[in-house]
């Protein structure tokens, strides 16, 4: 469903992705999975439109997303959940206008009819009776998991999830954890989720793709990534300092 | 470096940057339609640059009419009667003083407050989240600060120009012996109703600056907290220097066409 074909991009000259491939089918979860700064945020952008790369091809459903024209990216973008890393959510409406924009902006819906949805899906988040604060009344926590309501406000066929659940206290990384399984298994939810966290990863992904030096340098199933005996890749899943990853980049 | 490089430079304002601005308001100007029915986000726009602008315009007004007073006063010596005292203040008010400089003032506010505000809404990703909403930000964030802008800075000028003319009238009654009567009828001697038009004209087309310049600068906000402010002192800078250059181009303009016919 999602084709990713040697996607490359660069920043002032320092190329952060040097080739990329990988394949997402259609409901499944692939967990990315690379240290802080290797260009996991950067990808997962190239797969919604917001950066577009200096090479490469990204196939959505066989169309290349990288060569829409403006109206046809927003057409597709309908299909698209994006949780941020840092949340971004916009500090001048309140979290139920949050959580609601896109259903006000895309569909019919009364307002009475929104409102419900959208404290259906602050529920599922682990929240409640916060409709009315604002983003900067909430906690860091919060904030992601009112941003994760949003994503999913519409109903997306595909969800694209930036760390859901850093900054979260462990149970809470865990109900989010459930929430992304119960979505993909219920709605059969595609999904590409970007994290460090190892154990969520191990979760909800059906499938690992491990990024390191700008390419997909491992991709399969948690149980592979347990047994693999790739040195890279067991430096990174145990997080030890001494390995072939040098600990500071470049 | 030539001169117009230079000038360019200490405004922040390349060649490149002109058609940027151009492409940004032809693409706000096609969203229109749809934003007209966001009468929700408009409405909020109006109320911030006209109705959050009224008491700083009003300050602003009432002095330059007086100063406008004293001026003419002074220039006028024993040569020209103090009847006519009111038509000078009036034109000057309707067709100069009163649009460019509420259009100043305004535009050191609301430019500032709407660059800081998209500015910082693109550094913490808003902007990206409202696109992958499928929202796009031209419509829902440029378009109704464009509107508004364009609609509330004629309708401020109105109100400053009439304030400024009481100002100059407070002014010539108390301090320069002139009767209420001798004053309005000297403003309704000569004061064309072309005047006050070509007035709005100027307010209509400063209040599409001023709201360009906010957002062009505001959305390409790079950085935190410091490209926030780069961007806030760049719309300031940049709409009231163009304020001063359109109200050059545009007095030639009126005067050769409009006021000869
Ligand atoms: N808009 C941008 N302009 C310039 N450089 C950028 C931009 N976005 C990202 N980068 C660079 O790209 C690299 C990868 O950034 P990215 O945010 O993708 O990291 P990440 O893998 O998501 O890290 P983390 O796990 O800490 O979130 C970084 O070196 C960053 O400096
Ligand atoms: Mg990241």
């Amino acid at each position: 469903m999602i084709e990713v074909i040697d996607l490359k991009k660069s920043f002032a000259g320092t190329e952060v992705l040097k080739g990329v491939n990988l394949n997402v089918r259609k409901g499944e979860t692939v967990v990315v999975i690379g240290r802080s700064g290797c260009g996991k945020s950067v990808l997962l952008k190239h797969l919604i439109g917001l950066m577009k790369p200096d090479s490469g091809k990204i196939l959505i459903d066989g169309v290349d997303v990288t060569t829409l024209k403006s109206e046809e990216m927003y057409e597709f973008r309908k299909r698209f959940g994006m949780l941020f890393q840092g949340a971004a959510l916009f500090d001048s409406l309140t979290v139920w206008e949050n959580v609601g924009l896109a259903l006000l902006e895309h569909t019919d819906l009364s307002e009475e009819e929104i409102r419900k949805k959208v404290c259906q899906k602050l529920e599922q988040v682990g929240l409640d009776r916060l409709d009315d604060m604002k983003p900067s009344d909430l906690s860091g926590g919060m904030k992601k998991r009112v941003g994760l309501a949003r994503a999913i406000a519409m109903d997306p066929p595909v969800i694209l999830y930036d760390e859901p659940t850093t900054g979260l206290d462990p149970i809470m990384a865990d109900v989010i954890n459930e929430l992304i399984r119960r979505l993909q298994k219920q709605l059969e939810i595609t999904s590409v989720a970007v994290t460090h966290d190892m154990k969520s990863a191990y979760k909800i992904g059906d499938r690992l793709a491990m990024l390191y030096g700008g390419k997909i340098v491992f991709e399969g199933t948690p149980e592979e990534v347990m047994a693999s005996q790739d040195e890279v890749v067991r430096q990174f899943v145990e997080g030890r300092a001494e390995g072939p990853i040098p600990v500071y980049q470049e | 470096m030539n001169a117009v490089e230079y000038v360019g430079r200490t405004v922040g304002f390349s060649l490149a940057e002109v058609g940027a601005v151009f492409l940004l308001l032809g693409s706000a100007v096609k969203t229109i339609p749809k934003a007209i029915r966001q009468k929700k986000l408009v409405a909020e726009q109006m109320l911030r640059i006209g109705i959050g602008s009224l008491p700083l315009v009003l300050v602003t007004s009432i002095f330059t009419g007086g100063v406008a007073a004293v001026q003419a006063a002074y220039q006028f010596q024993d040569y020209v009667p103090m009847r006519y005292l009111g038509t000078v203040i009036g034109k000057s008010v309707v067709i100069e003083l009163g649009p460019v400089l509420t259009a100043l003032v305004v535009g050191g506010r609301v430019g500032a407050s709407i660059a800081a505000e998209l500015g910082t809404m693109k550094v913490t990703e808003q902007i990206d989240a409202l696109e992958t909403l499928a929202i796009d930000p031209i419509r829902y964030l440029v378009a109704p600060r464009l509107l508004a802008g364009l609609v509330m800075l004629p309708i401020i000028t109105i109100f400053a120009d009439f304030i400024a003319i009481i100002g100059g009238f407070v002014v010539a009654l108390i301090g320069l012996d002139v009767s209420t009567h001798v004053y309005f009828t000297g403003l309704k001697l000569f004061l064309h109703p072309s005047d006050v038009l070509s007035g709005l004209v100027k307010a209509f087309f400063f209040g599409v600056i001023i709201a360009m310049m906010g957002c062009y600068h505001g959305l390409r906000t790079q950085g935190g907290a410091e490209g926030v402010g780069i961007a806030t002192t760049k719309a300031v800078v940049s709409s009231c220097l163009l304020i001063l250059i359109t109200d050059y181009i545009l007095a030639s303009l009126l005067f050769s066409t409009v006021f000869s016919g």
